[in-house]
């Protein structure tokens, strides 16, 4: 009985996990070749949310919507990286704060301006509604099971994209000495801005495979930004390697610590402490995770700077 | 680069002063008691992102965490109230206490890190404390704190008037500012200065730069400690948003806004932003589009904020 609890909260776990990744991807990038820290992406995560949810609302297709959504957040992003945050990228990091804080709060009543501030519906398709029997015993969402497989089949791709082509290479080149790339001739330009609008689209990615389980709100972007932050400083800033180490550990730290050790608490203390104390431990988890990374590496787990 | 020497500004300072000093007097004599209280919100502010300056613009340490002795401050006379400590002349004291002792444990180990990491490594902390405020179902929980009124400091001064307690307001963050003038302006404040220039160099020179930034970082939180005292009686409600990240980030685009090693670009910049968002939300429900512009019109045309306009036409003219 037990077991199967832990192993259903494991896959949830791998499934916070892998949207964690596809947010954290695009971020650490940005911050690592650009070196520019961007509080706006959870607002492409946001934007893509709301693109998928209309989509779907007009098309009725889920896959249509979601590859709607991609392109169309790519493009948003595009444009945002050609007309503002390009001009940003020599500035210090307090400007860049304050610019992209202003980009939030734009974006934020733009979206409220466009769609209103009722939260949109964005229902899984149908197909994948119903649980499915993983194995006698184990039930689990069909649709959270999607949800792993894109993950994972992005992380892979990612993978392939970044260790073992061209691109790859360059973005790899820029993520460790930026100065350097440069100087040996990289089109920073237009690198730069494709590494953004790919950033933009791994978001919306997340934001619309998210949307069904989470709400599609004004604001969804800011709660999930700093999460996003914490798995790129525990991963190493620029390391794609690094966001998925980290977003898997803080998937699971803070899926499985929401359950076990509430349960693990009621054992040796009286239920009413315990109820008290166990969400709140829960929560805190992930930053004491982070914390003690930084105290032992303060890099991060795998620094992407040579 | 900003100059070593501060000028506390008397010229413009005194006269701001005299303004303020004026201001409860003029707005109830046209009958208008909500600005009192607005401006005194505006203060209190000005306090806490002036204290977060000196963190980010003096000992170049920037801190995203700053929420965490705002709110500490706040919840330590909260707390003291509910355990029938009405004296402001005790909890007041023991809130920033709790304060600076919060920063002295979280900036001793955070101050191991660097650059973004260090941003990181306050947030998490201040993370931390937020969920402890909000597991403690005695104190409110995810509500707040609820205070039976503000707290007493007796000789007769009652500071449940809000005009009284403008006055009050107004006299600790002016005495803190002109305190804050003197502490950069002296060796403490140039040596903190050397080390934000150039940690190595002023290491070099014999200036132990962590104890330096780590007492920096403690007077800090104490002074942001005692904003927390002040908001919390201002609000009669210690609610777990004061700790919240918004919160230092918040603060934090105050002191950016107005300038960052500015003497007064935290109360500067706390003052453009909550007046921004007051006036802008009186017209429409979508101010934040207002803000949001207006902010990336500084970031544009005023690249060090807006005290670096000032400075550069004094330079130019």
């Amino acid at each position: 009985m037990d077991w199967i609890l832990l192993l259903e909260q494991t896959l949830n776990g791998l499934q916070f996990g892998l949207m964690l990744f596809l947010l954290a991807a695009g971020l650490t990038l940005v911050f690592g070749i650009m070196d520019m820290i961007n509080l706006a992406h959870g607002s492409l995560y946001m934007v893509g949310a709301y693109l998928a949810a209309t989509l779907l609302a007009y098309t009725g297709s889920f896959t249509v919507a979601v590859l709607g959504a991609l392109a169309g957040t790519a493009l948003f992003g595009a444009l945002l990286e050609v007309s503002l945050l390009r001009t940003l990228y020599q500035r210090d990091h307090l400007t860049q704060v304050l610019a992209t804080f202003a980009l939030i709060l734009i974006i934020n009543e733009g979206t409220r301006i466009i769609w209103g501030s009722q939260a949109l519906l964005l229902n899984a398709p149908d197909a994948l509604s119903g649980p499915v029997e993983l194995f006698p015993g184990l039930t689990y969402p069909a649709y959270r099971l999607l949800i792993i497989g894109v993950g994972l089949a992005v992380a892979v791709a990612l993978y392939l994209l970044v260790a073992h082509t061209r691109v790859g290479m360059l973005v790899r080149a820029g993520a460790s000495n930026r100065e350097m790339a440069l100087t040996m001739g990289v089109n920073v330009k237009r690198l730069f801005t494709a590494v953004f609008a790919t950033g933009a689209a791994l978001s919306a990615l997340a934001g619309a495979m998210l949307g069904p389980l989470l709400a599609v709100q004004v604001g969804m972007g800011e709660s999930i930004l700093i999460l996003a932050f914490v798995v790129i400083v525990i991963g190493g800033i620029g390391s794609i390697r690094g966001a998925l180490v980290g977003a898997l550990l803080v998937g699971f730290v803070d899926t499985l610590g929401r359950t076990l050790l509430p349960m693990s608490l009621r054992s040796v203390l009286p239920p009413m402490v315990a109820s008290n104390l166990g969400p709140a431990l829960a929560s805190i988890l992930i930053y004491v995770l982070m914390a003690a990374v930084l105290f032992w590496r303060p890099q991060g787990l795998f620094p992407a700077r040579g | 680069m900003t100059a070593l020497h501060h000028s506390l500004l008397p010229r413009v300072a005194l006269p701001a002063l005299a303004l303020l000093a004026a201001f409860p007097l003029v707005m109830q004599a046209i009958d208008q008691p909500f600005y009192i209280v607005l401006a005194t919100r505006i203060l209190i502010f000005a306090l806490a992102a002036s204290s977060l300056n000196l963190l980010i613009g003096f000992g170049g340490m920037v801190s995203f965490g700053h929420a965490a002795f705002f709110g500490t401050g706040a919840y330590t006379v909260g707390i003291l109230m509910v355990h029938g400590v009405e004296s402001a002349w005790i909890a007041w004291p023991a809130a920033v206490l709790m304060s600076a002792l919060a920063a002295l444990l979280i900036g001793a180990i955070s101050l191991h890190t660097r650059g973004v990491y260090f941003i990181m490594i306050t947030l998490a902390f201040a993370q931390m404390i937020y969920y402890v405020f909000v597991s403690l179902k005695a104190y409110g929980g995810d509500d707040g704190l609820t205070l039976a009124g503000r707290s007493q400091i007796g000789f007769g001064v009652d500071l449940a008037s809000d005009v009284v307690f403008y006055y009050v307001v107004l006299a600790i963050v002016a005495t803190l500012l002109v305190l804050l003038g003197r502490l950069v302006n002296a060796r403490f404040g140039r040596a903190l200065q050397a080390i934000r220039e150039n940690e190595t160099r002023a290491q070099a020179i014999g200036f132990p730069a962590y104890r330096y930034k780590l007492a920096c970082f403690v007077l800090g939180g104490a002074m942001a400690g005692l904003a927390g005292v002040l908001i919390v009686n201002q609000n009669e409600l210690a609610s777990p948003n004061l700790l919240h990240w918004m919160q230092s980030g918040m603060l934090m685009i105050m002191v950016i806004l107005g300038g960052v090693g500015f003497l007064y670009g935290g109360a500067l910049g706390a003052l453009v932003l909550l007046l921004l968002e007051e006036t802008l939300s009186e017209y429409t429900i979508h101010w934040q589009l207002g803000v949001g512009l207006v902010l990336l019109a500084v970031v544009l045309f005023a690249p060090n904020g807006l005290l670096s306009l000032a400075r550069r036409r004094t330079a130019g003219g």
